[in-house]
């Protein structure tokens, strides 16, 4: 198959859609190393505001809380994910359907409404909002996104490959670890990823879950640009936005290795 | 059988995920970590006892950029307790999280009007303020004001006004009303304060009219007066006004008294005025919701908040008014530019005649549906 050359009208339009996408992006970077506090024109270039940031207390806290939500709701929900993801692939059980509707529904489910309801949950079983519960939180949205992307990698995967190991002796343990989960590595790797960015930015459960000593760097910035948006939220989202990028540089690379 | 292994096996593994988990997750908020906050431990302590304190945590609830990191630094070197500082961005927000069950804050600061409602739903504990050794340093004008008679369960921790801001070099006339807004001069060139109650109410007290009114005959008539300024509108902004009026495009609007500071900081021409038919007045006040954890740490950090070698922090770093006269009489020494500053401009220091002009919003209860309607409606055209 030859590949053909796009047309210069494709051109033109992708490079409108790419600037739609990343020249506010562009805008709000160049701007975070603006002299200007109310930031409404360029004055002059300073590195200030990144001093500012690494200086502000709160902005740690913030930071070390959402790193920390984000790394064990990670890891949590890519193992109940690729579990889920691997049972509803091997076995049919009584109400298959239901179950696996059931499982998808935290993705299309208005991210308020869960918020809403596992906030009326947590204070009716008295449990102290905190860690804890923004926590349990993200593993509970995590894990559907984490079984999706999962099971369309084991899509097509022969069972004969675990069937064949297990007539050579393998135990089921080691057919595992050794045959399924290095094929479907790739998917459980670029779940986590999904699961790992999810969590870092989400707002709206994070706010409902959360409770004393447990704001999050989204909730944070959301009420820092309540008074003002000076050039150290550009600071702070220029470093959000590399991080995030360079998680997805990651993922992308994680789904498109073969083994 | 070999499917009733793999069950369990899968559910043996996920109980000892979560509680491992659980278990990390909840020691790394459990421990108090005196040693950890130290902070620079600059001011002075005010008292030379220290009085005992049961709690080594103090979990506060407010705004962002509201409350200085070296008041609180200071707070833990002194007493021991660890201030974790939760943020919020309005009052209905942390109005919903608290009605929600949600517990475990020891102090908020709710506005005057959400002071109010949380009285009439006994959200707050009663404070008993001959208890606090510096309530004397607040402005009497400041305290016992109609939201909190006797300051029962709040005490007051900003202020500040919603007035007029113009900048007097792009005005066609020095405006001195209202209703001199209304002037066709100001197509598109007007910014307000996207909030219904004061826009409404400006309209209502053009109109001679209370900005309170339940009355929905006056309501209707402010809405078409409204109308009438639409023209002259470049935008509504909450927060951050101040940008429209220094950047130019805007030549006049409404704004808080902290949005005209900061403007004033970047455009000496700023002018900042309670207009004749008057404006309104806020507070922001420290209290303690019902069922907080550690009331003693509530308590002292109340006292702490009051303490003038504190206080001074406040303004020091926020454009709003201190209601402590204490700490404004120790900012002369502390810090006599900004000292200067905010006695000079009539956004943080307003005179009696600016202040005798300002009475505040207040919750109208069932009203508020008429209000939503009526600035849907106005908005929509």
């Amino acid at each position: 198959m030859s590949e053909k050359k796009p047309s210069l009208w494709i051109r033109i339009y992708s490079f409108f859609v790419y600037g739609f996408i990343y020249a506010p992006i562009l805008i709000l970077i160049i701007f975070s190393f603006n002299t200007q506090k109310l930031n409404i024109h360029w004055e002059g270039f300073t590195l200030h505001w990144y001093n500012v940031l690494f200086a502000d207390k709160q902005i740690f806290l913030a930071t070390r809380n959402t790193l920390m939500i984000a790394l064990i709701s990670t890891i949590v929900a890519t193992i109940i994910g690729t579990l889920a993801a691997l049972a509803m692939h091997r076995y049919r059980f009584p109400l298959y359907n239901a179950s696996e509707t059931v499982m998808y529904i935290p993705i299309v489910i208005p991210e308020v409404v869960m918020g809403i309801s596992l906030l009326v949950f947590f204070v009716m079983i008295k449990t102290t909002l905190g860690l804890t519960t923004i926590t349990l939180s993200h593993i509970a949205f995590n894990i559907p996104f984490v079984a999706l992307v999962v099971r369309a990698r084991l899509h097509g995967y022969d069972k004969a490959i675990d069937e064949a190991a297990m007539d050579l002796g393998a135990n089921e343990f080691t057919t595992f670890r050794r045959i399924t989960l290095p094929t479907i590595m790739p998917g459980v790797l670029s779940g986590a990823m999904l699961a790992l960015t999810l969590s870092l930015d989400d707002y709206v459960i994070t706010y409902f879950t959360a409770g004393p000593g447990s704001t999050t760097l989204p909730l944070r910035v959301f009420s820092m640009v309540k008074t003002a948006v000076t050039p150290e939220i550009n600071a702070l989202s220029t470093l959000w936005v590399m991080i995030i990028f360079i998680l997805l540089v990651i993922g992308q690379i994680a789904q498109r290795r073969r083994v | 059988m070999k499917r009733f292994r793999i069950v369990s096996l899968i559910v043996i593994t996920l109980s000892l995920i979560i509680s491992a988990c659980g278990g990390t997750v909840a020691t790394t908020v459990a421990p108090p970590e005196p040693t950890t906050a130290t902070g620079a431990p600059t001011a002075a302590p005010a008292e030379p006892t220290t009085p005992p304190a049961v709690s080594d945590t103090l979990n506060l609830y407010a705004w962002s950029e509201y409350v200085p990191q070296q008041m609180l630094d200071d707070f833990t070197t002194k007493y021991g307790i660890k201030v974790n500082y939760d943020t919020y961005s309005s009052n209905e927000e942390m109005l919903a999280k608290l009605q929600a069950g949600a517990s475990g804050y020891d102090v908020i600061i709710p506005s005057d009007y959400t002071v109010a409602i949380m009285i009439k739903q006994d959200m707050l504990e009663q404070i008993d303020v001959t208890k606090l050794s510096n309530f004397g340093n607040l402005d009497p004008r400041f305290t016992n004001r109609d939201y909190d008679p006797g300051n029962k369960y709040t005490i007051p921790y900003q202020w500040g006004t919603s007035g007029m801001i113009y900048d007097k070099t792009t005005v066609p006339s020095e405006p001195k009303s209202w209703s001199d807004l209304w002037d066709p001069a100001y197509k598109g060139r007007l910014v307000l304060l996207d909030d219904e109650r004061e826009v409404m109410g400006m309209a209502l007290r053009v109109l001679g009219f209370d900005p309170n009114t339940t009355n929905e005959d006056e309501l209707n008539q402010a809405e078409q007066k409204l109308i009438e300024l639409k023209p002259n509108i470049l935008k509504f902004d909450s927060d951050a006004p101040e940008t429209a009026i220094i950047s130019g495009e805007a030549f006049a609007g409404m704004v808080y008294n902290g949005n005209a500071s900061l403007a004033l900081a970047e455009d000496p021409n700023v002018v900042y005025i309670c207009p004749t038919e008057g404006c309104s007045i806020w507070f922001d006040n420290l209290a303690v919701p019902k069922g907080a954890p550690h009331k003693d740490a509530a308590m002292l950090f109340l006292d702490w908040v009051l303490d003038k070698n504190e206080s001074v922090l406040i303004t020091v770093e926020f454009p709003y008014s201190n209601p402590n006269k204490a700490a404004l009489e120790y900012l002369k020494t502390y810090d006599p530019t900004v000292y200067e500053t905010y006695m000079s401009f009539s956004g943080t220091n307003p005179d009696d005649a600016f202040l005798a002009k300002t009475s505040p919003i207040v919750d109208v209860g069932d009203a508020t549906t008429i209000y939503d309607n009526l600035w849907t409606d106005f908005l929509s055209r």
